[in-house]
């Protein structure tokens, strides 16, 4: 009896690393995580629009329907990328997350405090390698740090009424996500 | 044998308590430092880089991307104040104000967080579509059938759970006391 109450308590320990590991492997071993999931319709590096979340069709759970929303799913192995979004009437808003969908950094068009919000994005290797007098001379250029290689940028506008859908959708049409070098030269 | 019998008897213990531990986690929502006003729970830190693992691994199960803290805070209510379920057959009303924000929204989902279908094709609201009295405060009847003033549609539903985000506001991961954040209250007024 002893005997088989100790194996028990043996099992539960054994059971709580069990709970542990898997907890913590999950993100890595999920097949239907967003960054999955939007990898199905979204190419890399460009902006793709997200139909608007209806009761039988949704591309993620918990999608607010009165959004209107892009992604971009990036990869920077090819070198940093820039991302312009143009800001709508309401409220426009640009989040950043990694490959196991964490949240890093996210900025409104409040606080961007322009018509348009522009950010260059890279990992910190390519960041430390950017020339100095370059970070220097562009003070006002704003630089995201993705902690992985690859990752989602969700930009979305809201859309306060009904009809003010079209612009909300247009505004985000409208978004960028592009390697510098492929960008026509604007001045 | 016995000691064959007894390690499989270990290792079987073992697998039922982790896998049944997980399992419960992920999908009853467990995670560290909530914010809990009223009926409604807002998980700010799971939208910065300090997500828990649990919450990392709820929201890699879902296939949801949380709301990122320098966008907004999302509250969650899946009971009303009296700690009843929310009952799409019920009539629920809220009532009060929102803390300080530039935009919310009040959307309904079922527990797998698909949108609600209904006949008039409404699934939330924005703070601009909202009726106010004078002093600011709101009413919205949440209920299966049509009522007057800002109706929200249950569908008739058997559960369903109530997300209200703020967008661009100081409610964050330093909220603490529910003082600074008014939540609206939830209540159940009738049942059929």
């Amino acid at each position: 009896m002893m005997r088989w109450l100790l194996l028990f308590f043996g099992g539960a320990l054994l059971g709580g690393i069990v709970h542990l590991a898997t907890v913590i492997i999950m993100p890595s071993t999920a097949t239907q995580d967003a960054y999955l999931r939007l990898a199905r319709i979204a190419s890399v590096n460009t902006v793709t629009a997200l139909p608007a979340p209806t009761p039988e069709n949704a591309t993620m759970p918990f999608m607010d329907p009165a959004f209107a929303s892009a992604v971009c799913r990036y990869d920077l192995t090819q070198g940093p990328l820039k991302l312009t979004v143009p800001v709508s009437l309401a409220y426009t808003s640009v989040s950043f997350y990694t490959r196991y969908d964490v949240a890093y950094y996210a900025i409104n068009d409040r606080a961007a405090g322009r018509r348009v919000i522009e950010l260059d994005l890279m990992t910190t290797e390519q960041h430390n390698q950017l020339p100095e007098e370059e970070d220097v001379t562009a003070a006002d250029r704003l630089i995201v740090e993705s902690p992985t290689v690859t990752g989602l940028i969700a930009i979305r506008a809201l859309a306060p009424e009904p009809g003010l859908v079209p612009m909300a959708q247009t505004a985000v049409a409208a978004a960028r996500c592009q390697r510098p070098d492929e960008q026509k030269p604007s001045r | 044998m016995r000691l064959l019998l007894g390690s499989l008897f270990a290792l079987a213990v073992a697998a039922i308590v982790g896998l049944g531990m997980t399992y419960f986690a992920l999908t009853h929502g467990a995670a560290f430092s909530g914010l809990s006003i009223g009926s409604w729970i807002a998980l700010p830190k799971t939208g910065t880089l300090d997500a828990d693992p649990y919450a990392r691994a709820t929201f890699a199960r879902s296939g949801q991307l949380p709301i990122a803290l320098g966008d907004g805070v999302s509250f969650t209510a899946h009971i009303d104040d009296s700690g009843k379920l929310l009952d799409g057959r019920c009539d629920v009303e809220l009532s009060g104000i929102t803390p300080a924000a530039r935009f919310w929204t009040l959307t309904l989902y079922n527990p797998d967080g698909e949108l609600v279908a209904n006949t008039v094709s409404r699934y939330g609201f924005t703070s601009q579509e909202i009726a106010r009295r004078a002093d600011g405060s709101f009413d919205i009847a949440v209920a299966p059938r049509a009522n007057a003033g800002n109706w929200l549609p249950t569908g008739g539903v058997e559960r369903y759970a109530l997300v209200l985000r703020l967008y661009d506001t100081a409610v964050g991961v330093s909220t603490k006391a529910s003082r600074e954040v008014p939540m609206p209250a939830i209540s159940t007024r009738s049942c059929p």
